[in-house]
């Protein structure tokens, strides 16, 4: 399987996708510069990771969701590539439109960095396959941007349709309907708040996050 | 020619920051303020232009970056 992680300028969680990304595939993905306009080719899955990006200027992930290279990840997306947006990741695939909605500042206007319990809401998609088994995980969050709002009929739509995909057991930041985690109509964009790639090293003793990274391997 | 963009919350979604602005405004004795919205300010000089291509040109602008209107409106104003 072949992978990328975009990195802009105030990324800041793309190694440590990219180590767990190379511990499930066996291979270490490609690093692609925001400024970038194309994929390398054959590539299956692309992350767009957790950090600052631009600073967060104008609104979190505006700027990145107009970057070059967002235009190659738009047609990989249309093609049926995968493409996992984690925090920063998740703003930047809302405001690009890859995904319905928006995140706004968390209800209790603090940074929020802990681990969240999450149920598993929808276990039969590419990102979210390994945990069949179980209903509910534990991964950490780090945003002060992590309240998801979209409209009722938006709302509606996504739980009707499974896009729910992931949804948290204590609400952290007042996500409408619990939302932590979503994915697009077709299933294969997925975005979410939590952070899999800070549990997913066994060398930490906390794995709650790496069954999405098992999940995308499956998936390829 | 100068653009002013005026981009704020819609109704309805809640404004966190104006929520906690009203509230210090109240902690400091302004007990008469009932709500408080925080919105940003955008000015654009763009010489050159007259105004109605200006004004359709700033409201693409709007649409494509300046506001999300998932959750954001704007309002434009012109000035020589």
């Amino acid at each position: 399987m072949k992978t990328a992680v975009i990195v802009f300028p105030g990324s800041n969680c793309d190694r440590d996708a990219a180590d767990a990304l190379a511990r499930v595939t066996g291979a270490r993905p490609h690093m692609v510069w925001h400024a970038d306009t194309h994929l390398p080719d054959g590539v299956d899955l692309v992350v767009l990771p957790g950090g600052f990006s631009y600073g967060d200027y104008l609104r979190a992930g505006a700027m990145s969701a107009r970057a070059p290279i967002m235009q190659a990840v738009r047609a990989h997306a249309d093609r049926g590539g995968l493409v996992l947006g984690v925090c920063n990741g998740f703003q930047i695939l809302t405001e690009a439109g890859l995904l319905p909605g928006a995140l706004m500042r968390n209800a209790g206007m603090r940074f929020v960095c802990r681990p969240v319990r999450l149920a598993i809401a929808n276990a039969n998609t590419p990102f979210t396959r390994a945990y069949r088994d179980v209903r509910e995980t534990t991964i950490p969050i780090a945003h002060a941007d992590g309240r998801y709002y979209a409209d009722d009929a938006t709302l509606d739509q996504l739980e009707g349709d499974g896009q729910v995909v992931l949804r948290y057991l204590d609400n952290p930041n007042g996500s409408a309907r619990d939302i932590a985690g979503i994915v697009n109509a077709r299933g294969n964009v997925m975005g979410m708040m939590p952070h899999p790639e800070r549990e997913s090293d066994p060398t930490l003793g906390r794995l709650g996050g790496w069954p999405i990274f098992q999940s995308i391997a499956e998936a390829a | 020619m100068k653009a002013i963009v005026t981009v704020g919350l819609r109704p309805g979604v809640l404004d966190t920051q104006g929520k906690a602005v009203a509230s210090a405004l109240k902690g400091l004795g302004f007990g008469d303020v009932e709500s408080a919205r925080v919105g940003k300010i955008i000015e654009l000089d763009i010489p050159g232009l007259d105004p109605a291509t200006a004004e359709a040109q700033v409201r693409d602008m709007c649409e494509k970056l300046l506001a999300n209107t998932v959750i954001e409106s704007y309002r434009i104003e012109l000035a020589p």
